[in-house]
């Protein structure tokens, strides 16, 4: 269940910035360099994590040329801190 | 060829392990392509309190994921004594990492203690049991005094490492350039991996603008017998490497003997002798591992030095 509004991850190079909050229907904002290319791939990834938790979550992603791992660890972590389980 | 029965990781060389501060994915993601023997992912110090489910969750990511080629990848936890020990074993033994290095062993038992976890997880995970070795990191006095005793605690423990920075200040001194407060430590942690025929790994060289110091320093490693030394920078890694060098005039003889040991056995006989001198099974130990460093540097056979 997501309880509460939550972020992980940096705006470092390679790093990626993840907000995560519980919201009435998903939404989904994805900014960044390459914004434009990945959005599909990191979308089916957020979905794939979204689909663990109760509730639906607006997911914010500013991504700095995160490779597939990070952008999976940091929303898995947004999406844990946000679960209030971590 | 000799007995290998030490494993295979022991046979292959670490002269190096760097350090990769665990939140970084911009490190993490050139791990292996640093030109260090071995990778130290690190949970412990280099990440703050309230990153480490961020840093953990990358970690395992990464260890998981990444193809490290030949590259030795070992993650250090956080200690016994901290909330995060046992969740940190829970996320990174499936992922599967060559070695988990434990800081601030002080005891057999904290040994103990982290090998029945970490064999509860293999189980569980369906992992080969003892595959995830454990290196042991002595940095208090305690810690070195029982050096032996904790290498022995297990057969998992396949390394003493040493922690001089936490350990000069459980000393209470400083460390100095040279080394001399630690030269006992050194010593100790050496001797007590050699006795079980396990690896031994120096400290840190903290100052990343003193080339010349841990060039020194590592040469003193390799001098003790270190299997290697920790760097906390890439640009260490070279330095560190090449002290590790073999001597030409040194590794020439090891072809030799190498070559008569061969010739002897073919021949069926016990005894191996180069110029007209006999040679023990320990120096034919020696030379084959002396020429599997030097492949390291490209030297494939004599004509190569």
């Amino acid at each position: 269940m997501l309880e509460r509004k939550a972020q992980a991850g940096t705006l470092e190079s390679s790093d990626c910035l993840v907000m995560v909050e519980p919201s009435a229907s998903p939404k989904f904002e994805y900014g960044g360099q390459n914004a434009a290319i990945y959005r599909r791939r990191v979308l089916g990834i957020i979905e794939e994590i979204a689909a663990r938790y109760d509730g639906t979550a607006s997911v914010r992603i500013e991504d700095h040329g995160a490779v597939e791992m990070t952008l999976r660890a940091r929303i898995e972590t947004a999406f844990e801190r946000a679960s209030g389980k971590e | 060829m000799p007995n290998k029965s030490a494993g295979r990781r022991n046979s292959r060389p670490c002269r190096s392990v760097l350090y990769i501060p665990g939140n970084n994915p911009s490190m993490l993601q050139h791990a292996p392509v640093f030109g260090a023997d071995g990778v130290l992912l690190d949970l412990e110090d280099s990440v703050q309190g309230r990153e480490k489910d961020a840093a953990l969750r990358l970690v395992s990511h990464f260890v998981r994921d990444t193809d490290f080629g030949n590259v030795i990848v070992t993650v250090r936890v956080n200690g016994a004594d901290t909330p995060w020990f046992e969740r940190d074993l829970e996320e990174i033994v499936p992922a599967r990492p060559d070695a988990i290095r434990i800081p601030k062993c002080h005891s057999p038992e904290s040994i103990g203690h982290a090998d029945k976890i970490i064999g509860q997880l293999e189980k569980k995970h369906g992992l080969v049991p003892g595959s995830v070795k454990i290196h042991a990191m002595l940095e208090t006095a305690l810690g070195i005094e029982r050096a032996y005793d904790i290498a022995a605690a297990s057969e998992r423990v396949e390394a003493l490492t040493l922690g001089g920075q936490d350990l000069t200040a459980d000393m209470g001194v400083q460390k100095t350039r040279d080394g001399v407060e630690l030269m006992y430590a050194r010593g100790r942690v050496v001797m007590a991996a050699k006795a079980l025929s396990k690896l031994a790994f120096d400290t840190v060289w903290t100052d990343l603008n003193d080339a010349d110091g841990l060039a020194n320093e590592a040469k003193l490693a390799v001098q003790m017998g270190f299997s290697g030394k920790a760097a906390i920078h890439p640009s260490q890694v070279e330095v560190i490497n090449e002290a590790y060098r073999p001597n030409p005039k040194e590794l020439r003889r090891a072809f030799r003997i190498v070559e008569a040991a061969d010739i002897a056995e073919r021949e069926g006989k016990g005894v191996v002798s180069v110029e007209g001198r006999m040679v023990d099974a320990p120096v034919v130990t020696r030379a084959y591992s002396l020429i599997e460093l030097g492949r390291l540097y490209g030297i494939n056979k004599e004509a190569d030095l």
